[in-house]
């Protein structure tokens, strides 16, 4: 099992998220976060008051997967969330030890 | 609202001519009649006033206000409650960070209640009762003796509005000039050194300014050169001086800007200040504040004209347009000068032309609103953006930067556009009941008298009276509490919960 974590552009999420269903992606776990790259921040000016802002809004999502969908995730996400800009984000894959489902306590690739 | 309050005793003084005036008025079934009889009767005046002085006492009925008049005084005085609460209040909100964000809307609340309350028990009395040029009496400490049938006169000869309205008008702009104050040491002043802070202000700074400004006895007591200077003597100092200021420019705008940066200074730099962001919370808000901020201004600047006429709605107009101009020539600094046009900029530009055309408003032409506004934007950018960082003072919200310069600048363009010749309306000359000649020198002279008593007055009081609140009660919050926010450590609540 793999355990997939993705930085993305904010408003790509809905276009990723399609693209996981289509390939049968059972559930994603989304969080607004903050960072930078190589895309670096930008300039506020407020009252002739400067501020870099450093960090930028992205959104992380996760998801755990059979590792037999890893090639099929991994450029789901690649062609959804490209723009071809600087700041398009990354993903990092984790191999993923164990799983539970608390309702019903299965475990492993039953509870994904 | 250069103003002053005539009671019935006041009515007894006047000429042939107010009589007049009176007998149209309450014979005014026939509304036509009156204005016909009017003018005329203004003209008999003029011959027949001296004989006038010993029949007056026995004659003299009491006057009527206008409903008209008073309609409209009572609606301006909501405008300008609308202005504090919550107009300030949203626009000084949404520029101060998340944590602090209920504090200042608490501070502008309960300094506007404070001060009506105050206002009430000895405020208007020591603004607006006779005494010395400099500071009123006590004859009307607790509003003593003004009833709904009390008159307080205008700016036209035999017009009087009812008095509570003239106090509660007064009231709102004794209300919102301390309020202005709490923006230059927002994000780090303790709460109760503000209260106090503000009762000594109010007391000293606040009354006698407005005394020596706006305090006359009314256009009834001038029939001649004689009853002139009868009146010149008992004005407040600045009236007296000749100093023209329609809607507040030195009592509200440079009085609590020069108090703001007293206080930025002695409050001390917020923590992190120049390394830390402190970016405003919420534009969105501070925008909201502002536009509320603009329509409420048309109150406290048409209003302070005290009646429904012609010059209410000049200052009305001169509101719209100077602000308007203003507003663009702030953004068209920002956009030129740092490539991007901001809405705090606008804004901003907006405050700064209100602030400026505050004490021109009744006095100057349309075309010279668009100058003034036009001119003080890119005066209050530069102090806000410039000169504030090579000085170093934290005045967190730009009082001084945009209150106090906007209003020395509007005050000594309003002696310049007042001028006939340049579309002004002229000073009224009320033994002539014209327009005086304009005298170039002598009107800047007033007004610098004015700008220089403001900024005197409010700083020295300010100064004494932080001092005293710092010895007794300590000026800035904790460190900790700083960093915490005062939200919760003043006040024990958060405005977002997310």
């Amino acid at each position: 099992m793999k355990f997939v974590s993705a930085i993305i552009k904010p408003f790509k999420l809905d276009e990723v998220r399609e693209a996981l269903s289509i390939i049968g992606v059972q559930g994603i776990t989304v969080t607004e976060v903050k960072g930078f790259g190589r895309q670096k921040g930008h300039t506020e000016l407020y009252r002739g008051a400067e501020y870099v802002v450093d960090f930028l809004p992205k959104v992380k999502l996760e998801v755990a997967i059979k590792d037999e969908l890893l090639d099929q995730v991994v450029d789901a996400i690649e062609k959804s969330a490209a723009t071809g800009k600087i700041g398009d984000g990354k993903i990092f894959i984790f191999n993923l030890e164990e799983v539970y489902r608390i309702r019903t306590g299965e475990t492993g690739v039953e509870a994904l | 609202m250069k103003k002053l309050l005539s009671m019935f005793a006041l009515v007894t003084m006047l000429g042939f001519g107010f009589t007049g005036n009176t007998y149209a008025e309450d014979a005014a079934p026939v509304a036509e009649a009156a204005t016909a009889v009017a003018p005329a009767a203004e003209a008999a005046a003029a011959a027949v006033a001296p004989a006038a002085t010993e029949v007056a006492p026995a004659a003299a009925p009491a006057p009527v206000p206008n409903k008209g008049d008073t309609a409209w005084m009572l609606m301006a005085t909501v405008l300008v409650s609308l202005m504090v609460i919550p107009g300030l209040a949203l626009f000084y909100g949404g520029l101060v960070r998340q944590k602090n964000m209920l504090s200042v809307l608490m501070q502008v609340f309960m300094i506007f209640s404070l001060m009506g309350v105050l206002w009430a028990i000895y405020g208007y009395s020591v603004a607006f009762t006779g005494g010395s040029p400099y500071f009123g009496g006590l004859s009307k400490a607790f509003l003593a003796g003004v009833t709904p049938d009390s008159l307080g006169a205008t700016f036209s000869k035999g017009t009087y509005i009812p008095e509570l309205v003239f106090v509660a008008f007064q009231l709102t702009f004794a209300a919102i000039t301390p309020a202005l104050i709490v923006g230059a040491f927002a994000e780090r002043m303790k709460f109760s050194a503000i209260l106090a802070f503000m009762v000594l202000w109010f007391t000293f700074a606040y009354l006698p300014l407005a005394h020596m400004v706006w305090y006359w006895d009314g256009p009834d007591a001038i029939t001649d050169a004689a009853s002139l200077e009868t009146v010149v003597a008992n004005a407040g100092w600045l009236w007296a001086k000749g100093a023209l200021d329609f809607a507040g420019g030195t009592v509200v705008h440079i009085n609590a800007g020069v108090a703001g940066l007293v206080g930025a200074i002695m409050v001390g730099k917020r923590i992190g200040y120049g390394k830390e962001a402190m970016t405003p919370h919420s534009l969105t808000l501070t925008m909201v504040g502002a536009a509320l901020l603009w329509v409420g201004w048309f109150g406290f600047n048409a209003g302070s004209n005290l009646e429904a006429n012609g010059y209410a709605a000049l200052a009305l107009v001169n509101t719209f347009i100077a602000t308007g101009a203003a507003t663009l020539s702030w953004t068209f600094s920002e956009w030129m000068l740092k490539s991007k046009p901001s809405m705090l900029g606008a804004v901003s530009g907006a405050v700064a032309g209100l602030v400026a055309i505050t004490p021109a408003c009744g006095f100057v032409g349309p075309m010279g609103a668009i100058v003034i506004g036009l001119l003080v934007s890119p005066i209050c950018y530069f102090m806000v953006a410039k000169v504030k960082y090579v000085l170093g003072y934290d005045d967190a919200l730009d009082v001084f930067g945009i209150h106090a310069i906007g209003g020395v600048f509007g005050a000594l363009a309003t002696g310049v556009f007042v001028n006939p010749a340049l579309g002004g309306a002229g000073v009224v000359d009320y033994v002539a009941n014209g327009v005086a000649a304009y005298d170039f020198g002598a009107q800047m002279t007033a007004q610098v008298y004015a700008v220089i008593t403001a900024i005197v007055l409010s700083a020295v009081v300010s100064f004494i009276a932080f001092k005293i609140v710092d010895v007794l009660i300590g000026l800035r919050v904790s460190e900790e509490a700083e960093r915490e926010g005062l939200d919760t450590s003043q006040h024990g609540e958060r405005a977002y919960h997310n």
